[in-house]
C-alpha cells in the first residue's frame, strides 16, 4: 500500500479519535458549565437509596460466603457471622462432587468465548457489509434479520431442542454454540457503528491505491469497528454467561452444564427438591458458587466501561 | 464524528462502485457466514415449529397431521390463557415502575447535580452482569424465611413482614428481581440518548429561565422518545418471555409457583414433563406471535403519536 493511502488512513483514525475527544471534553465542559452549578441534596438522597436497592444484595451474597451453614442462619445478613469462612467455601466449592464446579466454570468459559467472540466477529462482519456493500438480497436479507431480533429468544428454545435431537447434537457442546454464535442485533447495531464509523472516501482511496477489500478490512476497517465490536462483545458476553433456558433444555449430562444450570441444580439439592431432604450444608455451596460465577463479568464490564459506554451512544439510539 | 468524515460528494456517487464486481462480491462473503448462522439458529427452528405445530402425537397411528387443531386447544387451553393474563399484569405494572426509575435516575445522572455521577452510573448497571439465575437465587434466599435478610430486618424493625413467596407475593417477588436486573441496563441506553440531544437547546431553555425539571419535561423527555419505545419493546418482549426468575423461584416454594405459571414455563414443562412436544410448539408460535403483536402495536402508536404531533 502507498504512502499516500496509509497517510490518509492515518489521518481518518486521527480524525475519528479527534471528535472523540471533543465530544468528551464537550460533555465534560457541559457538566460543569456555569448554568447549572448546585449539587441537589434531595437528588442525591433519592439516588443514593437506588444505589443501595442494586448494591446491598451483592453485599448481602458477598458476606454470606464468609458464612458457614450453622451461622448463615443464625447470623444478621448484613455482617459478618461467627468465623471467616470465605476461603474454605471456596475451597469446598471447588472441590464438591471431584471438582465439578471447576468443569462447569470452565464450560461457560468455552460457551461464552467461543459464542459470544463468535457472535461478535460475525455480526461484525455481516453489519460491516451490509453498512457499506451493494451486494445482491442485501435489503431483504437485512429485513429477514430485523424481523428476527422481536422473536422471543425463549420461544424458540424448545423448536431448537426438537430440530437439535433429531440432527442428533443434543448433550453436546454444539447445542448451546450454535444458537449463542447468531446475534441479529449485534448485527444490527455494527451496521449502523459502521455506517458512521468507516468514510467511504478511506475505502475508495484504499481501492485506488490498489488495496484489496479485505486487506482494508483486516488493516484499518477492524480499527475502526473497534468500539462497536467490544460493545457487541460485552452483550454476547452476557447473554451467553447468563444463559440459563437453552442449556438446561438442550444438555442433561451434568459434565457439560454451564455455571447457572449447575448452581440451581446445588440449589434444588440444598432446598430437598428432589431427594426429600434438605441438605442445607448446600447453602454455602450455592452461595459462594454464586459469588464467583459474578466475578468475571463484574471485572469484565469495570475494565472495558470505556467501550460500552461510547458503543451505546454510537449504535444503540441514533437511528 | 459524522460531521468530520463525512465525504463531501453528492449521496449518489457512491452509486459508481456498484460496477465493479469485487466490492460486491466480497459484500456477499462478508455477510454470508452470519447468515447461515442465523438460518440454521432461528430460521431452522422457527420453520421446524410451524410444521411440528401441525401434528398431534397419537398413542395409536404415531405422529398425524391435524392442522390448526393445536391451535385451536390452545385457544381454549385455560392454563396457557391463565398465565398470558399473569404475565400481562405483570407487564402493565413492572414495566411502567422500571422505566420510570430508569428515567429518573438517568435525568439524575445527567443533570450534573450529582457528585460522582459515574458511582451511580456504574453501580445501577452491576446487577445486568449477575445472572439471571443467581439474581434469582440471592433474592428468593432473602425473601425466603430461613436466612432472608427481609425477614431479619423487619424483626430487627420490630415490623411483621408479608411471606414473600407466598401465591399472593410471588408475582410481585419476581416483579423486584426483574427490575433489580434491569433498571440500569434501561437507564444507561436513555442515558447514552441524552448524551445526543444538542447542547444548544438546553442553552436557550437557561436562556429563558427554564430550571432543571422544566428542561427535563419539555426538552430531555421529549428528546428521549425513540430511546423509550426501544426500552419499551424490549422489556415487552422479556416480560412475555418471563422463565429464569420463577422457574428457580419454584424451587424456592414449589406449591406456589406452577408448572403452568408463566407460557414459556407451561412450554417447557409441557415438552419436558408432558413429552407434548408437538403442542407446545403450537405454544411456543402463540407465544411468539402475541409478543410480536404487541411490540408491533407499540411501535405503531407511538409513530402516530409522533406524526399528530
Amino acid at each position: 500500500m502507498s504512502a499516500t493511502s496509509t497517510d490518509q488512513q492515518a489521518g481518518a483514525v486521527r480524525h475519528t479519535r479527534q471528535a472523540a475527544a471533543s465530544s468528551r471534553q464537550a460533555s465534560r465542559r457541559r457538566a460543569h458549565s456555569p448554568v447549572h452549578p448546585r449539587r441537589s441534596a434531595p437528588l442525591t438522597i433519592v439516588m443514593v437509596l437506588m444505589l443501595a436497592y442494586t448494591l446491598v444484595p451483592l453485599l448481602w451474597l458477598l458476606l454470606s460466603a464468609t458464612k458457614d451453614g450453622p451461622s448463615l442462619f443464625s447470623s444478621f445478613g448484613l455482617w459478618f457471622g461467627h468465623g471467616f469462612h470465605l476461603f474454605s467455601n471456596i475451597h469446598a466449592v471447588l472441590t464438591f462432587n471431584d471438582g465439578i464446579y471447576v468443569r462447569w466454570f470452565g464450560n461457560t468459559l468455552l460457551y461464552s468465548v467461543v459464542g459470544a467472540g463468535g457472535a461478535a466477529l460475525l455480526a461484525t462482519c455481516g453489519g460491516y457489509a451490509l453498512a457499506k456493500y451493494d451486494f445482491p438480497g442485501r435489503r431483504v436479507l437485512f429485513a429477514v434479520v430485523i424481523g428476527a431480533i422481536t422473536i422471543p429468544a425463549t420461544a424458540l428454545a424448545v423448536p431448537t431442542y426438537l430440530l437439535y435431537s433429531k440432527i442428533g447434537i443434543v448433550n453436546t457442546p454444539w447445542a448451546v454454540l450454535l444458537p449463542s454464535l447468531s446475534s441479529p442485533f449485534g448485527l444490527y447495531l455494527i451496521r449502523v457503528y459502521a455506517a458512521e464509523a468507516v468514510p467511504d472516501s478511506l475505502l475508495e482511496a484504499a481501492r485506488i491505491d490498489g488495496a484489496s477489500e479485505f486487506r482494508t478490512f483486516r488493516t484499518v476497517v477492524l480499527r475502526l469497528l473497534a468500539p462497536g465490536f467490544v460493545t457487541v462483545l460485552l452483550f454476547t458476553l452476557v447473554a451467553t454467561w447468563n444463559n440459563y433456558f437453552l442449556p438446561l433444555i438442550v444438555l442433561t449430562n451434568p459434565k457439560w452444564f454451564p455455571l447457572t444450570v449447575g448452581l440451581n441444580q446445588w440449589n434444588a439439592l440444598a432446598s430437598g427438591v428432589n431427594s426429600g431432604g434438605a441438605l442445607v450444608n448446600y447453602y454455602p455451596l450455592v452461595v459462594t458458587g454464586s459469588v464467583l460465577a459474578i466475578i468475571p463479568l463484574v471485572l469484565a464490564f469495570l475494565f472495558l466501561q470505556r467501550y460500552w459506554q461510547s458503543g451505546l451512544t454510537a449504535g444503540g439510539v441514533k437511528q | 464524528m459524522s460531521d468530520l468524515d463525512t465525504p463531501l460528494r453528492p449521496p449518489g456517487a457512491r452509486r459508481g462502485r456498484r460496477t465493479s464486481t469485487s466490492p460486491r462480491l466480497f459484500g456477499l462473503l462478508m455477510f454470508s457466514p452470519f447468515f447461515a448462522v442465523f438460518a440454521f439458529a432461528i430460521v431452522a427452528p422457527v420453520l421446524y415449529a410451524v410444521y411440528l405445530s401441525l401434528f398431534q402425537d397419537r398413542l395409536i397411528g404415531g405422529s398425524v397431521f391435524v392442522g390448526l387443531r393445536n391451535y385451536g386447544q390452545a385457544l381454549e387451553d385455560p392454563q396457557l390463557r391463565a398465565g398470558l393474563e399473569r404475565v400481562g399484569v405483570f407487564l402493565l405494572i413492572q414495566v411502567p415502575i422500571m422505566l420510570g426509575l430508569a428515567l429518573l435516575a438517568a435525568l439524575a445522572v445527567d443533570s450534573g447535580r450529582l457528585r460522582w455521577p459515574a458511582v451511580f452510573r456504574i453501580g445501577l448497571f452491576i446487577p445486568y452482569a449477575v445472572p439471571a439465575v443467581v439474581a434469582a437465587l440471592m433474592w428468593g434466599y432473602m425473601y425466603g424465611p430461613q436466612f432472608g435478610l427481609i425477614h431479619q430486618a423487619g424483626a430487627k424493625l420490630g415490623a411483621q413482614t408479608p411471606d414473600l413467596l407466598s401465591s399472593s407475593w410471588a408475582l410481585a417477588s419476581i416483579g423486584n428481581i426483574t427490575t433489580w436486573e434491569f433498571v440500569g441496563y434501561n437507564m444507561l441506553i436513555l442515558y447514552a440518548a441524552l448524551q445526543t440531544v444538542p447542547h444548544e437547546l438546553y442553552e436557550a431553555a437557561a436562556m429563558d429561565g427554564a430550571g432543571e425539571i422544566r428542561k427535563a419535561l419539555s426538552i430531555k423527555i421529549p428528546g428521549l422518545r425513540r430511546a423509550l419505545l426501544l426500552t419499551t419493546i424490549f422489556s415487552i418482549i422479556g416480560s412475555f418471555q418471563l422463565f429464569n426468575e420463577p422457574n428457580v423461584l419454584q424451587t424456592l416454594a414449589p406449591g406456589v409457583i406452577s408448572t403452568s405459571y408463566t407460557p414459556n414455563m407451561y412450554a417447557y414443562n409441557l415438552a419436558f414433563n408432558g413429552q407434548q412436544f408437538t403442542y407446545a410448539a403450537s405454544i411456543a408460535m402463540i407465544l411468539g406471535g402475541v409478543t410480536a403483536v404487541v411490540a408491533y402495536t407499540v411501535q405503531l402508536r407511538a409513530n402516530r403519536g409522533e406524526r399528530t404531533r
